[in-house]
């Protein structure tokens, strides 16, 4: 049709829609400022490489009689013979070089004198320790230029990476940890199926213990099973060392064990989930039309919980290869990706490889994390359709089976904390078995006494109260708002991001970006705040998503409602959003308090004196080999846990029998 | 209804929706008149409720412009605007009481509170529902939900009420009463109201002047009765009401089926043309005359007041007539299936249009 | 002796009058002894406050070289030399000669004049070995560093991985210089055949002899003598050949704005008194004449540190690491 379209309107922005705008812009910028600058950060330091620019000295040498000969630049030197003397020069930010091979003749007895210098201001060179630069010459004497290594320049480019992947070592832990992640999360997975098969499709007793059982490890951080493991399989003085068969528990084997530890309940939570939602009527049918338990089992069964399985497998292979914890405490000499990081920064202090072995480690990351996002759109499109919740029949048989099976993985479950509490008391295992509560005087250790436990404490409280108004105001923002799509887009997309982003390369991006002293927040650097920011970015995806699937269920109109009736848009929140969101907001609360209290990943990079936190402890005191105080603490982590999951069960029990009223109807 | 003519409170020029590519609304211009009760109704997507939302600001329009009481609102937020609105979900708020719901945009630091409960009281009364104010909404049943729903919406004296399909989620007894409910609040408050809803039963009972909008754009404007009897375009004449489309050819004086000649207005056509008539229009004769047909009843269906049949008649071809007859026509002709009878298709009830597309 | 006494007064003037300082002070000081060390300056300069910075080795040598251009230390007291030597190349430290640093024995003071840092103790590799398992197990105890190629060994040794510990690199870099550079990867070539695993920590092996999930812990006498004060059955032994060693020393930070304070502190360090302290975990401490024998330290320990090139160490340390990796890093899984 020829009809014309009027100039486009503008629209006049309203109080709410500023108050809104500046919101999200703060909480936007700070996942720019939490999250995108610091990895941005983190990729330019994988790219500024080392290596050592000759062309920059110049050296004049005398005969025995101190006259000096002609001057001459050292790279010309060093190409004098084919191949060059030195033919690799590149190198990392610590590497010095010695120039004596450049002179076949040289002794430092012999009265030969050197003179020395930097062409320009900006190249380094040391006497022994001292730095020099500069053109200025210095005359030396054989045995002083023996002493003479030159400091690398700087550049960008690809060498950290060529290095990387031509070091043996490091290209080894590749395959380790892909290995590890793999194995784990095929007996993880195949385990937590069957327990969770068991919770939802059997009549066995005590579900409500063997659930809270399954639980239990996430309360403790992923280094605890790493320590009774050590207590219990240690070839030497392991309470069932015989068990192993001559295996060494340090290696592969314990970080596997570890693993299917700490990624159990993870695991147990997505395949109860998809379980619980497959639809009861497809059993009815498949059982009138008389299939076999067992065909029932294969045609309906696995079908409906697949996503739930592949969703599981991912989160488990995301966990286990990330951690860091663990393989530190039992890899013995097995190197993973986690650990190499570690090495690179605190070992060797050398940045450049550690921002690399991170991106290294943020590959199958992303992949895995972008798998199971594409998995997840395709499930929520399963689980719309309404479906019939499933009551199991009791079959004694059946039901006994899945009892024993429960049981089995409950008492590895509450074995491994037992084992830590045990440990905890013992006063010198194995030659004084006598109880004593010494290992709880944490002074005497190092990691930061008990202040790092009521650092841990505060970090927890802290995250768990200013990480859920940030993540529940963004999420509102994305979720509540009109206009500005383009920017809800963009904050959507770093909302999802900190998922895949493994905690070591996050605690590694901060030292890059916060670090620098041109960063205004600078200041923020070893202090609590930036353990509290690290900590809400790190745990930030989970709990975005929470809230959104709260607000999400919240009737769209909302807004719309208390518009038209002219009220700003504070008070709908307050008053509404709010308190119908509250189960949400507390499980958000304590998914990052538990979280706080147990994370090592990012913090144990960031962490100062005054904020030493008791996770980071339990790692120092069983690094320097007070495992038994290590446990000790491990187990404070886990009590407190504890503690606040039991004042959130009760807290949100109480909110829902005030709201009962409205929540439900009578 | 009124002598004199009733001011423009609503004017709407020019508008345009687009979402990318795809364009919601185009080049929309209406006049809502102060008072009245209108009506959008289309097919679902057809631009109704974008138009509607447009009106509220909550969806702003690309372009146009919509003035309110002589005021221009384009480009202003909802709460610059004057108006109430009802969804189809009610959007009560769960965690507050019925009171506190409809007290919601009456509440802020000016009025005294003893107002504030009085006007709750007054409106409880007016929706029919003064005791229920203590509860919770997910204690009243659905209908008892949208009366709130109104109330809320009418709490402030707003000058314009907004209904967005709001009976739609209602079972079909509740939604017939709470037709009459609302349309009789409307008339006592004498509110300027907009209702979108694709339910033509609905939109002819309740409004004033019904807008018919397809693809965005609008068909026809009238009153209910004009639209069900001179739809202006063959949409129209099918979204509304029930009616008989048979292909035919235009020529002077009328059209012809096959081989049948009915005269009729037709409209200054010519050449293949849609003829309609509705089955109501379709009478039952004793004896041959002008656009009479002999038919065959080739299915009878009880409609409760009345019969639907379909007739199938030689001289017809394949078109097959729908037909409405009275009880008492049925018992006087005493027909069954298979029976043959006799009927006329009035010329001035007759309505040619050009084919679609 | 007179003149530090001066020194102190004048000092403890200008410092009663000055207000209230706080200064950051990076360490690697073991936990339990930094509250004494503390307390004892406090009880002379009451007014300067000292903010602990505390962590092991590599972690405090990474925190303050990633602080390379933004520095928060004021001043680092208690961090090994090889740490501070890299620092120094890097123009991170402020060159100082603290009041009485002429009284310190000479192999404690960093070769520029004036001194970019001072030592404090020294830090001395030993072996740990547990009796009770040697003696289930059939090992007997060694006596020098060859001996631990011994066949005999096989499985029974645990050491540091000097990718992550100051105290393995010591080791590596000592029998670099004790057996010269080709002699000591072959001498290591053997060890390795016989390590069970490399620890992460420099403490650690002796810790786990004291447990007895090893016979044999590469590590360091200090941690010894606490493992065997708390009684477990462990001997600390000195090789023959002689032991590397590395220091814990002191420097002013170069930039720091508290420079006065740094001074009045690193001054403290040097004095009889720190040494005093320094002595009591430490056998070997900088100032002549106040070491008196630690319970439990192996006689000899003194006479059997190498003479050792702390220059060599930093100026080779990225090549040796990378070498060391090369060899005995990731390929290494123990069967």
């Amino acid at each position: 049709m020829g009809a014309q379209m009027g100039p486009k309107i503008k629209p006049k922005l309203g109080r709410d829609d500023w108050a809104q705008r500046s919101f999200m812009l703060v909480i936007g910028l700070y996942l720019v400022i939490a999250l995108a600058l610091p990895l941005y950060a983190m990729l330019s330091k994988a790219f500024s490489t080392y290596y050592f620019d000759l062309s920059q000295y110049e050296v004049q040498v005398s005969d025995g009689a101190g006259v000096f000969g002609p001057v001459q630049n050292i790279a010309t030197l060093n190409n004098q013979s084919s191949p060059p003397i030195f033919d690799d020069l590149a190198t990392n930010t610590n590497g010095r070089l010695g120039l004596t091979k450049l002179f076949p003749d040289f002794s430092f007895r012999s009265p030969v004198n050197y003179r020395f210098r930097a062409v320009s201001e900006g190249a380094i060179y040391l006497v022994g320790s001292e730095r020099n630069a500069g053109p200025d010459w210095i005359e030396l004497d054989s045995n002083t230029f023996r002493r003479v290594v030159i400091r690398p320049a700087s550049e960008r480019g690809l060498s950290n990476f060529t290095t990387y992947f031509s070091t043996p070592a490091l290209v080894q832990s590749v395959e380790n940890s892909l290995v590890i992640a793999v194995i784990t999360t095929v007996i993880t997975v195949s385990l937590a199926f069957w327990f969770a098969y068991a919770l939802a499709r059997s009549k066995m007793r005590f579900k409500g213990v063997f659930r809270m059982v399954a639980m239990m490890p996430i309360l403790v951080p992923s280094l605890l099973p790493g320590i009774a493991l050590l207590y219990l399989f240690s070839p030497r003085q392991g309470m069932l060392k015989e068990l192993m068969f001559g295996y060494d528990i340090n290696g592969p084997i314990g970080i596997v064990i570890g693993s299917v530890f700490f990624t159990f309940p993870h695991a147990m939570i997505i395949i109860s989930t998809a379980l619980s939602i497959s639809d009861a009527r497809l059993f009815e049918a498949s059982e009138s039309l008389k299939a076999s338990r067992w065909k029932t089992f294969w045609t309906v069964t696995i079908p409906g919980a697949r996503y739930g399985i592949f969703s599981a497998a991912f989160v488990v292979f995301n966990l286990v290869i990330t951690d860091f914890g663990l393989p530190k405490v039992i890899g013995g000499n097995f190197n993973v990706l986690a650990v190499d990081i570690f090495k690179q920064v605190i070992g060797q202090q050398n940045f450049e490889m550690g921002a690399v072995v991170s991106m290294v480690l943020l590959v199958p990351a992303l992949m895995a994390f972008g798998i199971d996002r594409r998995m997840q759109k395709k499930q929520v499109a399963l689980l719309t359709a309404r479906s019939v919740v499933y009551e199991p029949k009791p079959n004694p048989v059946v039901d006994w089976f899945f009892f024993a099976y429960a049981t089995l993985v409950a008492v590895f479950i509450a074995g491994i904390i037992a084992v830590c509490q045990y440990a905890a008391l013992i006063r010198q295992w194995p030659y004084n078995l006598s109880l004593s509560l010494k290992n709880y005087d944490f002074s005497r250790m190092d990691g930061g006494g008990w202040a790092s436990y009521t650092n841990s404490l505060l970090l927890a409280i802290f995250t768990a109260i200013i990480g859920t108004i940030v993540v529940f105001l963004g999420a509102y923002m994305v979720e509540k708002t009109k206009g500005f799509e383009r920017g809800r887009a963009l904050f959507q997309g770093l909302a999802m991001l900190p998922m895949a982003i493994p905690g070591m390369v996050l605690g590694i991006a901060y030292i890059f970006f916060f670090n620098n002293p041109d960063n205004p927040l600078n200041f923020i650097y070893g202090t609590m705040i930036i353990l509290v920011v690290s900590t809400v970015t790190h745990f930030y995806t989970v709990s975005h998503l929470t809230a959104v699937t709260a607000l999400k269920q919240m009737d769209g109109e909302f807004e719309s409602v208390s518009q038209s009736l002219k009220q700003p848009f504070y008070k709908l929140f307050w008053r509404v959003t709010v308190p119908v969101s509250l189960p949400a907001i507390l499980n958000i609360s304590i998914y990052l308090f538990v979280n706080a209290m147990t994370t090592v990943s990012a913090v144990v990079f960031l962490y100062s004196t005054d904020t030493a936190l008791a996770s980071v402890a339990v790692l120092n005191m069983n690094d320097a080999g007070d495992i038994a105080p290590a446990a000790a603490m491990g187990m404070m982590i886990f009590y407190t846990n504890a503690g606040a999951r039991i004042l959130h069960s009760l807290l949100s029990k109480g909110i829902l029998a005030r709201s009962n009223a409205w929540r439900k109807g009578a | 209804m009124l002598d004199k003519t009733p001011d423009v409170y609503l004017r709407i020029e020019g508008l345009w929706k687009n979402f990318g590519v795809f364009t919601a609304l185009r080049e929309i211009s209406l006049e809502v008149l102060e008072g009245e009760f209108l009506c959008f109704l289309g097919p679902s997507g057809c631009g109704k409720t974008t138009l509607l939302r447009a009106i509220a600001g909550l969806d702003l329009q690309t372009a146009g412009r919509i003035e309110q009481a002589g005021k221009d609102v384009s480009n202003l937020p909802p709460a610059e605007r004057d108006f109430g609105i009802v969804f189809q979900s009610y959007a009560l708020f769960p965690n507050l009481t019925i009171e506190k719901n409809i007290a919601y945009g009456l509440e802020n630091a000016k009025r005294p509170r003893a107002e504030v409960k009085a006007r709750v009281a007054e409106l409880l009364e007016l929706v029919g529902l003064p005791d229920q104010g203590k509860k919770y909404p997910a204690q009243l049943s659905g209908g008892q939900q949208q009366r709130i729903a109104l109330a809320r919406a009418i709490a402030t004296s707003p000058g314009l009420l907004l209904l967005d399909e709001p009976l739609s989620a209602l079972d079909a007894k509740v939604r017939v009463f709470l037709r009459h409910e609302v349309k009789e609040l409307q008339r006592k408050l004498g509110i300027t109201t907009v209702m979108v809803t694709h339910d033509q039963e609905e939109a002819l009972s309740m409004a004033d002047r019904i807008v018919v909008m397809n693809h965005g754009t609008i068909e026809q404007v009238g009153t209910p009765l004009e639209i069900y009897r001179d739809p202006v375009n063959l949409f129209v004449a099918d979204f509304v009401g029930e009616m008989n489309q048979i292909p035919a050819t235009a020529e002077a004086g009328g059209v012809v089926i096959k081989n049948v000649h009915l005269s009729c207005n037709n409209n200054g056509l010519s050449g293949s043309v849609i003829a309609t008539i509705r089955p109501e229009d379709i009478l039952p004769v004793e004896e041959n005359g002008k656009n009479v047909l002999r038919v065959t009843i080739f299915e009878m269906e009880f409609l409760g007041s009345f019969f639907r049949t379909r007739l199938t008649s030689p001289e017809l071809g394949e078109a097959m007539l729908m037909a409405d007859f009275s009880i008492n026509a049925m018992r006087r002709i005493g027909l069954k299936e298979g029976g043959k009878l006799l009927v006329q298709l009035p010329a001035e009830r007759i309505k040619i249009f050009a084919e679609a597309g | 002796m007179k003149k530090i006494a001066l020194a102190s007064v004048l000092a403890l003037g200008v410092a009663a009058q000055a207000m209230a300082v706080e200064l950051t002070v990076y360490t690697a000081v073991e936990a339990e002894d930094l509250a004494r060390y503390a307390a004892a300056f406090n009880e002379d300069y009451p007014d300067i406050t000292i903010n602990w910075v505390r962590d092991s080795t590599g972690v405090i040598t990474a925190k303050l070289l990633a602080e390379r251009d933004n520095p928060q230390a004021d001043v680092i007291w208690g961090l090994a030399a090889t740490s501070l030597l890299l620092m120094k190349g890097e123009g991170m430290l402020e060159a100082y000669a603290p009041v009485g640093v002429e009284e310190l024995d000479p192999k404690f003071v960093d070769s520029s004049n004036p001194p970019y840092w001072t030592g404090m103790d020294a830090w001395v590799a030993a072996i740990c070995y547990n009796t009770v398992e040697g003696e289930a197990n059939n090992v007997p105890a060694p006596t020098s560093w060859q001996d631990l190629t011994d066949p005999v060994y096989a499985g029974q040794i645990i050491m540091p991985n000097p990718n992550s510990s100051g105290t393995g690199f010591l080791d590596v870099s000592s029998w670099l210089q004790i057996f010269g550079e080709d002699g000591g990867w072959e001498y290591m070539d053997g060890l390795h055949k016989n390590i069970t695993r490399y620890t992460h920590s420099g403490s650690a092996p002796c810790k786990l002899a004291a447990a007895g999930e090893t016979t044999i812990g590469i590590s360091f006498a200090f941690r010894g003598a606490k493992s065997k004060a708390a009684g477990a059955p462990i001997e600390i032994i000195v090789p023959s050949e002689g032991v590397g060693w590395d220091m814990e020393a002191t420097a002013i930070v170069a930039g720091t704005s508290q420079l006065e304070a740094a001074q009045t502190l690193v001054n403290w360090t040097v004095t009889r008194k720190a040494n005093e302290l320094y002595n009591q975990g430490y056998a070997v401490v900088a100032y002549p004449g106040v070491a008196q024998p630690v319970e439990y330290f192996p006689e000899g320990l003194v006479d059997a540190m190498i003479d050792n090139d702390f220059e060599f160490a930093a100026n080779n340390r990225a090549r040796i690491l990378e070498e060391w990796a090369s060899r005995y890093d990731g390929k290494s899984d123990p069967k």
